[in-house]
Parts: structure tokens; sequence; C-alpha cells
């Protein structure tokens, strides 16, 4: 059942649920902390629009800058702002920022530890029809491996936008990853959101706090995980849902808890299986708590065009992919 | 290269229009994607593929072939459409852009579809495989040209000036790069995005030849194409100035065009605009 304490959505599971892309909240996130802050800036690469910084672009037309197609020098640029003072957001699609400018980054951001916030934005193979090349499918590996780094996946809107409130009060260097599709809303203006915590979001009814399956989940497929878990429950599978919009660094305490209260693990997330929130959790795992392990993720494989949905089917990572990974699991124990 | 008698450039001239429609059908039935660019290089491709390149599309991997790289990806609807009636692949094949399971992809991926010939979308990196592929012909002593087609936004690029810095050094005449100067950008025009004037200085300081033309006249292309050919110790740049959009009045000049498909209504009206040629011939579909 979903987890009362958190006081998520009760329509989440309503063909009439809130749909928003996690983008928006990046946009409404952003406008606020300019708000409250007098130090963020905001810089974006011809993409001003559809990265949503198009609202604090009019808000404070001083405190933005555009920096044409040209993402190298918009990282580098920030880093120079970061380490001056300012709390600079920048924002592309992830393909190019952090993918184009990725040394840049490491380099003048990471290691320099300045405090400089990267927006990914149309990130994951929900990106659709543009195809393989627009398609983000490794930013989280190449970012959880950067040390002073800190990943954000958000799993709605609403969440997208405390990310990014949050990030201004992190000193240091943030990835945020943002989608372009409209997914359901899954929290609520109650719901907390703390910075480095996994919450669990559905857990087995009653008192028992065993449980057949963990998923462990980030972005928008955090709902595609509830749904599974939900239907699953018709077979008298119990589950634990972990949103972990936290993806580095990861709530060890959380994570390793629901595990072995479980047994097995599934992780699931729109990126390559390689090295992004599932490498996370087998890295914790191997070192804690050996453990069964499925992965539900693109297979060394590049994306190609095509609706949300199709995509998310034909690579794998539909609600019947969860579905099948979590037996898979399970029958591992 | 020889130049366009009349009644070739009146058959070209109606192929790319013909092109263009086929472009707004595409775009239509993908539900995505983008008008302004596609619609602007219409000409330019269409005298590329019809006129000025040596290639055999039943023979898309052939040596010797002239190579077009397609930096900026995202106006690929009309690099397919022109592919296609160039015989490439059936033309019943266009309406599958950007659906899944197609040889059609949002942005150009090598090996999806004959006769692209680079993995294209991101921009700014078409110029350097360009030159790779120009080097290679210098190195295996082949004849075959090297086409760039450029766009201006993607100027602001750095990986375009490192490009055009090595071009000019190790002076690449058998490569011909093409900007498609329209000054929109998705920001906005160019010029208030990041200002790229004075293109002609800037490249001739990197030693290019350049040449400017009107990106709708073919036989300032073919002319230039062919002075371009002439000049031995330098790479040319044709700078082709366009009209975004192109032919379709709505759509012409407005960046908001950029990456944006027509609704319905929008097709209809593009169409009966194409097909009259603006009100001035009536339509055989009336
Ligand atoms: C490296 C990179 N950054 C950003 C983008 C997103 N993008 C796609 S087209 C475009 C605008 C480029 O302007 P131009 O190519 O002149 O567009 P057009 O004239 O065709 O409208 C941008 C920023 C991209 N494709 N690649
Ligand atoms: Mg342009």
């Amino acid at each position: 059942m979903l987890n009362p304490e958190l006081k998520l959505n009760e329509k989440l599971f309503d063909a009439d649920v809130e749909q928003k892309p996690t983008r928006d909240g990046y946009g409404t996130g952003l406008l606020k902390a300019g708000e409250e802050n007098p130090n963020v800036v905001a810089l974006c690469a011809d993409l001003t629009e559809s990265t949503r910084t198009e609202a604090f672009a009019k808000k404070f037309p001083d405190r933005f800058f555009e920096v044409g197609v040209a993402e190298q020098n918009m990282a580098t640029i920030a880093a120079g702002l970061g380490i001056s003072g300012k709390i600079p957001f920048i924002a592309s699609y992830a393909t190019f920022s952090p993918g184009r400018n990725y040394e840049q980054i490491r380099t003048t951001i990471a290691y320099n530890n300045s405090n400089v916030k990267i927006a990914g934005h149309h990130a994951g193979i929900s990106v659709g029809p543009d195809g393989a090349t627009h398609q983000a499918t490794e930013d989280i590996a190449i970012m959880r491996a950067m040390p002073n780094m800190k990943v954000f996946v958000p799993c709605d809107a609403l969440e997208a936008e405390r990310a990014t409130l949050s990030a201004v009060k992190i000193s240091g260097p943030v990835y945020l990853r943002f989608a372009r599709e409209k997914s359901p809303v899954i929290t609520t203006a109650e719901t907390p959101f703390r910075p480095g915590r996994a919450d669990i979001y559905w857990q087995p009814s009653g008192n028992g706090k065993k449980a057949d399956v963990a998923i462990v989940a980030c972005g928008a497929l955090v709902h595609a995980a509830l749904l599974a878990a939900k239907e699953l429950e018709k077979e008298k599978i119990t589950a634990y849902v972990v949103n972990s919009h936290t993806v580095k660094p990861l709530d060890e305490d959380v994570i390793l808890k629901v595990a072995e209260r479980a047994g097995a693990v599934v992780s699931v997330e729109e990126h390559q299986v390689a090295g992004g929130l599932g490498g996370a959790l087998a890295e914790l795992f191997a070192k804690h708590r050996p453990i069964p392990m499925e992965f539900v993720g693109l297979n060394d494989t590049f994306g190609e065009s095509g609706r949300p949905d199709e995509l998310l089917e034909k690579y794998g990572m539909g609600r019947r992919d969860i579905i099948t990974a979590i037996k898979r699991a399970m029958a591992r124990k | 290269m020889t130049p366009l008698h009349e009644g070739r450039l009146q058959y070209l001239e109606e192929l790319s229009n013909k092109i263009r429609e086929k472009i707004i059908e595409m775009l239509l039935a993908a539900g995505s994607g983008h008008s302004a660019g596609p619609l602007g290089m219409a000409d330019i491709m269409t005298a590329m593929y019809f006129h000025i390149l040596n290639h055999k599309p039943k023979q898309p991997k052939w040596p010797d072939r002239d190579r077009l790289v397609l930096s900026n990806g995202h106006i690929c609807p009309v690099l397919y459409a022109t592919l296609a009636y160039a015989g490439y692949f059936p033309i019943e094949e266009l309406m599958t852009l950007r659906k899944i399971d197609s040889r059609l992809q949002g942005h150009p991926h090598r090996g999806a579809l004959p006769g692209v010939e680079t993995t294209s979308g991101p921009l700014g990196s078409g110029l350097s495989q360009a030159i790779g592929i120009a080097l290679a012909a210098k190195l295996d002593k082949a004849k075959y040209r090297t086409y760039c087609l450029m766009s201006d936004g993607e100027h602001d690029e750095g990986n375009i000036w490192e490009a055009v810095m090595f071009a000019g050094k190790n002076k690449l005449s058998n490569l011909t790069g093409i900007l498609d100067r329209n000054n929109i950008q998705i920001d906005g025009y160019t010029e208030n995005v990041m200002p790229l004037e004075n293109l002609v200085a800037k490249y001739e300081a990197f030693n290019w030849h350049v040449l400017e033309i009107d990106g709708h006249s073919m036989p300032e292309l073919i002319a230039a194409v062919s002075e371009a050919e002439a000049i031995y110790e330098k790479p040319t740049l044709i700078i082709a100035h366009t009209i975004p959009g192109k032919g379709v009045s709505f759509m012409e000049r407005d960046y908001l065009w950029h990456g944006k498909p027509p609704n319905k209504e929008e097709a209809a009206r593009a169409l009966k605009e194409l097909r009259t040629l603006g009100g001035r011939i009536r339509s055989e579909h009336e």
C-alpha cells in the first residue's frame, strides 16, 4: 500500500491523474530560487523555452545569460561565476550538457568545486521522436562517477521544483536530471523532500515488514514501479517501492533496510543499466549485503525515434518489464 | 560542372517545390519536427543531388561518390525527401519519419538509411567529420569532393571554429562548406542570440575562400561550386542566404517555426500555397 505518512497524491493510480513534465518543476523552482536569492543566476544555450529557463529570464533579465549553442562555453562561464559568489544554473539537453561539455564540467566545475547547478533536460528515451542523438542515457553514469558532484533525478514536477530549490542550499556542484514528457504527479505539497534521503512510497500492508521484493527507482519511472507493485498485490506478491531521487549520495540506510526485508531488489531507471542507479545499488549491495538483483533500464543499446510509450516498451522499461524483472529477482532468492 | 540549361532549371525548380510539399506532408504525419530549415534548404538540396554531386543512388556505398555531410541534422526532412526522389529508397517510406522502427530517424543516423553519410543532430560536429573524410580522400588520392552543409546557429559552437582553423591550415581544397544563412535559431534571430557577423571576414581570416549566393538560386549555387572546384589552395565556404520557411508565407522568416510541425489546417494552407506557387498558378489539385 502507499505509505500514508508521505501524503502522496491520492489520484496517483487514476487514469485522470494530473500529468506534468519534470522540466516544468525546474522552471518554477528556478524562478523561486531567483526570488529568494539574489546570487542565483541562469545561463542557457539556445533552449530557453524548452528548458523552462524562460520565466527566470523574463523576471531577471540582468541575471540571465544567453550563450548561444555553446554548451562548453556555458559550463566554463558558470564555473567562473560559481567561484565568484554566484549560484549559476545552466540548462540544456542532457545529451549536450553534461554530454558535450563533460570535461569542462569535470575540471572547471567539479574539480574546482564551483557552485554550479547543472540542469540536464530531455533525459531518457522518453524524449521520443527526436531519436537517439537527443536521448541522454548515460548522463547519470558520468555525473555519478564525478567527485564532488551530487545527482538528483526527481520523480515528478513537484519534486523537480523542490530538488531545484534544494540545490541552492547545497554548496558545490549539483546535477539535476529532467524529462521532456508529461508524467503523473506522484507527490503533493505535504510530501517531504529531503536531499540525500530515499523515501519508501509503497510498502507491504498490515503489520508485517517483510516483502517479496524491493524496487528502487528514480525519475518518472517511479510511477511505473508503483503500478507494478499495485498490480502484483493481486498475485499476493508484496513489495517495497523506494523513490531514490538522490542518486548520489545514495541513502544507504533506507536502501539496505528494505533490501534486507525483501531479500531481492529490482532497479528501475530510464538510463543505461551500466553505471546508473542500478549500478550504484549494485556497488552498495556488493559491499554491504550481496543480494539477488535485476536491472530495468537500457541494455547497452541506443534508443531510436518513436512515441515515448512505444519506446519504453520496446526497450524494456515498461510496467510489464518491471513485473518480469521482479519475478526473476524473486526466483533467484 | 555543366551549367543548367533553361529546361533543366525549370524541372529542378518544380522538383524542389515538390520536395517542399513532401516535407510538409512528412511533418504533418510525424506530428513533430522542424519546418523552417528544411523548407529553406530545398533548393540547395535539390541542386546538390540532381546536378552537383557525383553519386549513384542505387550504389550508396560507391567509393568514388562525392560526400554530403549534413551537420545541422535537424533539417533532415529535406535530406530524406531529396534522397527518396533521387532514388535511394521508396518515396512512400518518407511518411514513416520519426515513427518507431523507421529508417527515417528524427535526426539522421549513419547506417540507418542509404545515402546518410554521418550521424548528426547535435550541432557543430559536421565540419570536423567532413574534414576527416576530405583528409582520407587526399591520403587515398581519391577524386571525390566533400560538401558540408551547416547552419548559422551552429556557428556558436567552438567545435566549428576549431574545424575552420584546421581546414584552412591544411588547405583542404577538396572540401566545400555550404552555410544556411537564414538568420534564425531557436531563441531568436542569430544576431540577437549570439552575433555571428562578419562571417565573410572571419572565414577569410582562417584562410578560406568565401562566396556569397542567393540560396534559392540554383544557377548561383552551381557557379559557386564550380568556382570552389577551381580553387586549389584553400577550402571554400559558400554562404547561402536563404529564407527560413521558404514557400510558405506564414512560416517565412519566423524563428518560431524552427522546431515545430504544421497542424492539419496549417499543412493544408501550406500545401495550397506551394501547389499554386503562392497564388501565381492554379493548382492541379483544385
Ligand atoms: C550541441 C547542440 N546543442 C543544442 C541543440 C539544440 N538545437 C537544435 S537546433 C538549434 C538551433 C540552431 O540554429 P540553426 O541550426 O540555425 O536552426 P534553423 O536555422 O534550422 O532554424 C538548437 C540549439 C543541438 N541540436 N545540438
Ligand atoms: Mg539558422
